[in-house]
């Protein structure tokens, strides 16, 4: 009896223990601050709805022609641009792409840049300033 | 007309525009230029002297309002102008867009391509610039399994290619063979224009400078470069440049039995 307690408590201790430390101290992304100090939308929220927003924008734009720029792809990339060692910025094939960095942790394949430009345009101002370069529909 | 003095025309056009915006200070006439540039309604239409016919949206939609379905864009292609040899519209194109072909000509982009006819009876030759013809009755939209294949409010004709599986239905149902499909992976895309493996593509009329209040590539370099044979505007507005020509001189739709209403007109054809 008095084993089976000390075994109980053992268990015990060890999921008080060992768990906070897998939620503290895991694998968690790397994630790479973008420019300019504050995304369109609050961190939390994005995190959580980046995917309804670009999809709800590039129906707008797609379908309407609506080429308001808040929350257009084109604005992520040119925020989000991570430079590889080359200086120039890392395309979706880099583990270290702004979007590989959480998308590879959560076992997430989106198929945004089977066709969208990974990386800014040469010499990219922000989406919309440029006659001619509406958001990404 | 010379590409050099039709490009010092372009060049005067745009300063025209420039100084009636920020200056303002006219008055060597009665009309002065920022009048008469900004008071015209949707389009402002520039005679020259020479007789080239240059125009330039006065204004762009608003970028959070949904294109107009009182709009319909259109073309005119005056096919006396267009030169045979001259490939100003599809180069344009292709730098524009950013595609490019991959030496299987059965394979390749077709966006814009440039049709060489003689006629048999007469020995007449002429040359014309073939695209999707953005009919008001697309058969590729009726066919479209996704409804990838889309009109515009405003006439344009799309492929969403978020929804396109791929399928090619639309290609073997335009008459124009207007459509074409994307067999490679592509990378570096123009960020106007995302392009991908797997998905049909065609002329969008460069929709994305249209929004901006722009013209289509084509058309610009066209007026610049080229010969000046294309003409872009607004074919639901009868004071437009181009509804004032389909109204005066004899114009043709191609293929017109199929009652399809392409927005595309020729003359001369």
């Amino acid at each position: 009896m008095t084993g089976l307690r000390l075994v109980l408590v053992m268990v015990v201790a060890a999921l008080f223990g060992v768990l906070p430390a897998l939620a503290g101290d895991g694998p968690f992304p790397t994630i790479p601050k973008g420019k300019g100090g504050k995304c369109v939308e609050d961190t939390q929220f994005m995190r959580r709805n980046h995917m309804d927003l670009l999809k709800h924008q590039r129906d707008e734009t797609m379908r309407e022609g609506i080429r308001t720029t808040e929350h257009g792809l084109q604005g992520c990339i040119s925020c989000h641009a991570v430079q590889g060692a080359d200086g120039k910025p890392v395309t979706i094939k880099s583990e270290e792409h702004f979007c590989n960095a959480c998308h590879s942790y959560a076992g997430v394949s989106p198929d945004c840049f089977a066709c969208h430009a990974s990386v800014p345009p040469v010499g990219a101002s922000p989406p919309g300033a440029v006659h001619g370069q509406g958001p990404t529909p | 007309m010379s590409e050099n003095h039709s490009s010092d025309l372009a060049t005067d056009r745009a300063h025209a525009v420039d100084r009636a915006g920020s200056c303002g200070c006219s008055g060597d006439s009665g009309v002065s230029r920022r009048g008469f540039v900004a008071g015209a309604g949707t389009l402002v239409t520039m005679t020259l002297a020479t007789g080239v016919v240059l125009i330039a949206p006065a204004q762009s939609k608003p970028v959070d309002e949904p294109a107009s379905p009182d709009v319909r864009w259109g073309l005119l292609v005056d096919t006396s102008k267009c030169e045979a040899g001259c490939s100003a519209c599809v180069d344009a194109c292709r730098e524009e867009q950013g595609w490019e072909g991959h030496g299987r000509p059965e394979q390749n982009p077709q966006w814009i391509r440039k049709v060489d006819l003689k006629e048999t009876a007469t020995g007449r030759t002429f040359s014309l610039p073939v695209m999707c013809q953005h009919c008001t009755h697309p058969p590729c939209v009726d066919v479209c399994p996704t409804g990838a294949s889309f009109k515009r409010a405003d006439g344009i004709v799309l492929v969403d290619r978020h929804i396109c599986i791929g399928c090619r239905y639309c290609m073997m149902a335009c008459p124009y063979k207007a459509r074409s499909f994307v067999h490679e992976d592509i990378e570096n895309q123009k960020p106007h224009m995302p392009r991908g493996k797997g998905c049909v593509e065609a002329c969008t009329l460069c929709v994305h400078r249209i929004d901006a209040g722009g013209v289509p590539a084509c058309v610009e370099k066209c007026g610049g470069a080229g010969t000046g044979a294309m003409l872009f505007g607004d074919l639901n507005d009868p004071n437009a440049e181009i509804s004032k020509r389909i109204a005066t001189y004899a114009t043709t739709q191609i293929r017109p039995d199929l009652k399809l209403n392409p927005g595309v007109f020729y003359q001369g054809l």
